[in-house]
């Protein structure tokens, strides 16, 4: 199997993760590698850096991770979560301005199709573009 | 000059014992304009640090204020997490160029409140803690060596959280509500306004 680009959802809520991340497999199946997290360290509504820096490892591929969020704390707890990665996986991981649902099902439909990280953010971007 | 380990180390705890003692009203603001979560994410954060507060305390001043920012980086679970994080990162990376306490608070407190504004690529007057933040970094360099300064951040900090209560939010989750944000005090705003008056009142029982 070709390498592709792996998807990393972060949401507030730990079922809102996983349900999003059932969507991207019904999509893609096990072409590209999912990860998912939410929930704060205590397991309520929020989100924990650990468990991001824990969901790119788990869905890393050698063309990149793409990290899907849904509100502020998710998308700065992600920045933050990327700025704590080993230095050669940092460049190499983005967190996309878009929906969380629809932005994960479309970054994963293109990363199947073996596109670049770069390809794959740009597509769930359309999504919030005016 | 320096400052002794034991000074740190007390001021950390004074500091975080404050916001965990301030902790419900940190919620109750959150509840009026965000998500109701900045008390106890504030205070799962510090818990850690006071937890881990001999080791933090053992290492150069640099390293110290790092670890905090990384414990409160991997603990809050909130969007404060990385913004405070950050703060104690970027304090600890000024320490390790050159920078000194006490003699450089004002540089090594503006690279951390540029750090902040960095993470949440946020300016002074968005109803943020920045609102706090920066007027105490205006305050401590125009008041840089004066006998009263630890009387003008306190006073600085209790009226800059005051003036937040107007504003309108362009940032964060309070900034859904729109015009409704207002007349409400912003609770990151608050929070950093307890961590300045709480280091503030332990140099002033100190001195």
């Amino acid at each position: 199997m070709t390498d592709t680009v792996g998807i990393v959802i972060v949401s507030h809520s730990s079922d809102i993760a996983k349900g999003t991340a059932d969507m991207v497999r019904q999509m893609v199946g096990s072409e590209v590698k999912v990860a998912f997290c939410g929930g704060n360290p205590d397991g309520g509504l929020g989100t924990s850096v650990p468990l991001i820096i824990d969901a790119i490892n788990a869905a890393w591929s050698p063309k990149g991770v793409a990290v899907l969020v849904d509100l502020g704390g998710a998308e700065t707890n992600s920045e933050m979560a990327v700025e704590m990665l080993e230095p050669a996986r940092r460049d190499l991981v983005v967190v996309c301005n878009a929906p969380i649902v629809e932005g994960a099902v479309m970054a994963a439909t293109e990363a199947a199709g073996g596109s670049s990280l770069a390809q794959v953010k740009a597509v769930a971007e359309e999504l919030s573009a005016d | 000059m320096s400052v002794p380990s034991e000074t740190f180390k007390s001021l950390v705890k004074a500091a975080a014992e404050q916001v965990i003692a301030s902790a419900p009203e940190l919620t109750s603001l959150d509840q009026a304009i965000g998500d109701g979560d900045h008390g106890t994410n504030m205070k799962r954060g510090c818990e850690a640090v006071l937890g881990k507060l001999d080791a933090i305390s053992a290492q150069p001043l640099d390293e110290a204020f790092k670890m905090i920012g990384k414990t409160l980086v991997m603990t809050v679970g909130g969007a404060s997490g990385p913004l405070y994080g950050s703060f104690f990162l970027a304090a600890g990376e000024a320490l390790s160029h050159d920078k000194h306490l006490p003699e450089d608070l004002a540089d090594v407190f503006g690279s951390a409140v540029n750090a902040v504004s960095a993470r949440g690529r946020s300016h002074v007057g968005e109803k943020t803690m920045l609102d706090v933040l920066v007027p105490v970094l205006e305050t401590l360099k125009s008041a840089a060596g004066q006998p009263d300064l630890i009387a003008r951040v306190r006073s600085t900090a209790a009226e800059a959280v005051e003036r937040t209560a107007p504003m309108q939010a362009t940032k964060g989750r309070a900034s859904f509500l729109g015009a409704r944000s207002v007349g409400h005090v912003d609770p990151g705003a608050r929070s950093s306004c307890v961590l300045v008056q709480a280091v503030c009142a332990g140099l002033e029982a100190r001195a």
